[in-house]
C-alpha cells in the first residue's frame, strides 16, 4: 500500500468492489481443478438454485402463478396473505404471488443481457489499452475516469432521460456505464501479462495485434474477467430493479417487481405492507443469489 | 508533493470540464421540446416556439454551452423552466438537505464499516470472516429501496418506533429531524458498509503479512499494540480513498432514498426535473453533483498527504 499514486487511472487501488485486484491476481492462477472444486461449495449451490428457481419462474410463470397476474378481482382489493393469496393482494385484487412469479421475466433478461454487453465492450476496451498504452491508454483513460467520477447509476439515469426508456435502451445504458468499470479491471489484468515472454514471443513471430489481444492475452484474462462478470451482474440487477422503481422500467401493468414496488408502496402507510415487501424480498433473493455464486468463484481461485 | 498535488489538480479540471460536456450534451439531446413540455399538449405552435426563442433552447448547441459553463462558473445555473426562477437557490436548499443525511449516514458507517473490515481480516478463513464478507456484499448489492421498505415495514409500521417520512416538518428541532433521518439513513449504511468493510479487510490483511508486522510480532510486542501501531496504521491509507468515492455514488443513491421517504433533497430535486423535462435543474444538480465529488476526492488526496510521510517526501513516486 505504499503506491498510492501509482496508477491515475485507479487512486483507490483497483480495489472498488470485489472485481479487486486481489481478485485479479487470484484469478489469473485459476486451474481446472478449481472449477470442479466450485460445484462442490454449498454457497455455490445456494445461490444457482435460486437462479434457477427465477429462471423457471421467469420461463414458465404463466404457468407456475396460481392466477392470471392481470386479473383483476375488485372485490377482493387490498387483502392480506391468506390459504386463497398466499402473499395477498394488492389495491386491484391482482394476487400478489402471481406477479412476483410471472414479474421476474423482465429483470432476469434485462440484467444478463446488459451485463454481457458491458463486459463485451469494457474487455474490448481494456485489452486496447493495456495493450497499446501510451497515447491510446492516456485519452481513454481520462474518458473512462471521467464517466467513472459520476456515479453509474446518475449516468444511466442521464441517459434515460434523454434517450426515452425502453428494454432495449435500458440493457444498452446499463451495458454502457459498466463498460468503463470493466475496461479499467480488464486493463489492469493484461498489465499484468504484459511483461511475460509468452508476448514477447509472439510479438516475435510477427502475430499481429488483434491476435496477440484475442488470441494470447484474452484467455489468460479471462478468470478475472469471469469474476468481474459476476460481481457486475450482481449490480445490474441492483441497478435494473432501482430503475424500475423510479419509472424506467416496464411500464405497467406488466408486472415487474420494482415497479410494482413503486405503484403500491404509498399503502405502506395504509398497513398493506404484503404488496411491496414480497416484491422486494424477491429481489432481495436474486442479489443475494448472485452474490453468493460470486463469493465462492472468488474463494475458490484465492484458494 | 507538488508534482503530485498539481497533477491532481490538473486531472481534476478536466474531468469535470468532460463531466460538463456530457452532461450538458445528454440534457440537449432530451426528446420533446420544452416549450412543448411546459405549455402542454394542447398550446399553439407559436406559443411554443416563442417561448422556446424567450428560453433560448434554438441558439446554436456551443453558444448555448459556452453561456451555460460561464454562468456556471460565476455561480449562476440558469433558471428553472418548472420554478421560472433561479435554480441556485433551490439546489443550495436540496444540498443542505442532502448534506445532513449523507452526514448522518457517513458518521455511523465508516467506524462501523472499518471494524467489520479488520474484524473480518483478523479472522480471515473463519466463519465470522465470511460472514462479515457476504453480508457487506450482499447488503451493498441490495437496492436501497428494498431495505428501505424491509425498514418502513418493520420499524416504522410493525414494531412504530420511528417516523416513515424523512421530513420532520418546518421548525422542527433538531432531535426531532435527527429521529426522521434515522430509518432513510440505514439503507445508505448497508450499501456502504460492504465497500468500506472490503476495502478494510484487504488493507489489513496485507499490513498482517507485511515484514514489519512480522517484525513487530516477533520482537515480543503484545498482539494488540501489533494491529493498533503498525497494521491500522497502514491499512486505513487506501479505505480513507474508498470513503470518498463513496461520496458519488452515495448522492447517486439520495435519488432512491429520498424519494421513498418523501425528502426534499437533491436526488428528490434532479429526480423531479428529469420528469418534468426542466433541463436547467438537471444539469446544474448532476453537475453540483460532480463538484462535490470532485472535491471529497482532492480531500482525500490531502488527507493521505497528511497521513502518509511517504509521499510527502517522495513528491508521488511518479
Amino acid at each position: 500500500m505504499t503506491d498510492v499514486a501509482a496508477d491515475p487511472l485507479d487512486p483507490a487501488g483497483t480495489t472498488l468492489g470485489p472485481g479487486s485486484a486481489v481478485a485479479v491476481t487470484a484469478a489469473a492462477r485459476a486451474t481446472p481443478a478449481q472449477w470442479s472444486l466450485l460445484v462442490r461449495k454449498a454457497t455455490f449451490l445456494a445461490g444457482a438454485a435460486i437462479i434457477v428457481f427465477w429462471v423457471v419462474c421467469a420461463i414458465f410463470g404463466h404457468a407456475i402463478a396460481p392466477y392470471n397476474p392481470l386479473a383483476q378481482q375488485l372485490l377482493d382489493v387490498n387483502t392480506g396473505p391468506s390459504g386463497a393469496h398466499w402473499f395477498g393482494t394488492d389495491p386491484l385484487g391482482r394476487d400478489v404471488l402471481s406477479r412476483i412469479i410471472v414479474g421476474a421475466q423482465d429483470i432476469l433478461i434485462i440484467t444478463p443481457l446488459a451485463t454481457i454487453l458491458g463486459t463485451i465492450v469494457g474487455t474490448a476496451l481494456g485489452l486496447a489499452m493495456g495493450y497499446f498504452g501510451g497515447a491510446f491508454d492516456l485519452i481513454a483513460g481520462r474518458l473512462v475516469e471521467s464517466v467513472l467520477a459520476l456515479p453509474s447509476f446518475i449516468i444511466a439515469f442521464l441517459f434515460l432521460v434523454a434517450v426515452g426508456h425502453s428494454t432495449t435502451t435500458l440493457i444498452v445504458v446499463i451495458g454502457f456505464v459498466f463498460t468503463p468499470l470493466i475496461a479499467r479491471t480488464v486493463r489492469a489484468a493484461v498489465l499484468a501479462e504484459r511483461h511475460l515472454d509468452y508476448l514477447a514471443a509472439a510479438r516475435l513471430l510477427g502475430e499481429n495485434p488483434a491476435r496477440i489481444m484475442f488470441g494470447e492475452i484474452l484467455p489468460n484474462v479471462m478468470p478475472a474477467i469471469l469474476v468481474e462478470f459476476t460481481v457486475r451482474l450482481g449490480y445490474a440487477v441492483f441497478t435494473v430493479a432501482t430503475l424500475s422503481f423510479l419509472g424506467f422500467g416496464i411500464q405497467p401493468p406488466t408486472p415487474d417487481w420494482g415497479a410494482d414496488i413503486a405503484a403500491d408502496y404509498v399503502g405502506l402507510t395504509a398497513g398493506y405492507w404484503w404488496q411491496v415487501l414480497f416484491p422486494a424480498l424477491a429481489i432481495a433473493s436474486l442479489v443475494i443469489a448472485v452474490n453468493l455464486i460470486t463469493d465462492a468463484i472468488e474463494q475458490v481461485l484465492a484458494s | 508533493m507538488a508534482t503530485f498535488l498539481l497533477k491532481r489538480l490538473g486531472l481534476m479540471v478536466l474531468t469535470l470540464f468532460i463531466l460538463s460536456l456530457i452532461v450538458f450534451l445528454a440534457g440537449q439531446v432530451l426528446p420533446g421540446d420544452p416549450g412543448r413540455a411546459i405549455l402542454g399538449p394542447f398550446a399553439a405552435q407559436s406559443a411554443v416556439h416563442a417561448l422556446d426563442t424567450q428560453l433560448g433552447v434554438n441558439k446554436p448547441l456551443i453558444t448555448r454551452y459556452l453561456s451555460w459553463i460561464g454562468g456556471a462558473v460565476h455561480g449562476n445555473l440558469g433558471e428553472s423552466y418548472t420554478y421560472q426562477s433561479a435554480v441556485a437557490p433551490f439546489i443550495g436548499a436540496a444540498l443542505i438537505n442532502s448534506v445532513k443525511l449523507a452526514l448522518l449516514a457517513f458518521v455511523v458507517v465508516v467506524p462501523l464499516g472499518i471494524t467489520g473490515g479488520v474484524i473480518a481480516a483478523l479472522n480471515v478463513g473463519r466463519p465470522v470472516d465470511r460472514i462479515i464478507s457476504v453480508t457487506g456484499l450482499s447488503l451493498a448489492t441490495v437496492p436501497e429501496f428494498v431495505s428501505g421498505i424491509v425498514l418502513i415495514v418493520v420499524f416504522g409500521i410493525g414494531l412504530k418506533v420511528l417516523p416513515v417520512t424523512a421530513a420532520a416538518g418546518p421548525g422542527a428541532s433538531v432531535g426531532s429531524q435527527f429521529r426522521h433521518l434515522i430509518l432513510p439513513a440505514i439503507p445508505l449504511v448497508f450499501v456502504l458498509f460492504g465497500y468500506i468493510a472490503r476495502m478494510a479487510r484487504a488493507g489489513t490483511i496485507e499490513a498482517l503479512n507485511a515484514d514489519y508486522t512480522r517484525t513487530a510480532i516477533l520482537k515480543g510486542l503484545p498482539r494488540f499494540t501489533v494491529i493498533r501501531r503498525h497494521v491500522l496504521r497502514n491499512s486505513l491509507l487506501p479505505t480513507i480513498t474508498v470513503i470518498a468515492t463513496q461520496t458519488g455514488y452515495l448522492i447517486g443513491g439520495l435519488v432512491v432514498v429520498e424519494t421513498l421517504f418523501n425528502y426534499q433533497g437533491v436526488g428528490d430535486l434532479i429526480f423531479k426535473a428529469a420528469q418534468g423535462k426542466d433541463f436547467p435543474m438537471l444539469e446544474a444538480g448532476i453537475l453540483v453533483i460532480g463538484v462535490v465529488y470532485v472535491l471529497a476526492t482532492l480531500g482525500a488526496d490531502l488527507l493521505l498527504i497528511a497521513l502518509n510521510p511517504r509521499l510527502r517526501i517522495g513528491g508521488g513516486n511518479d
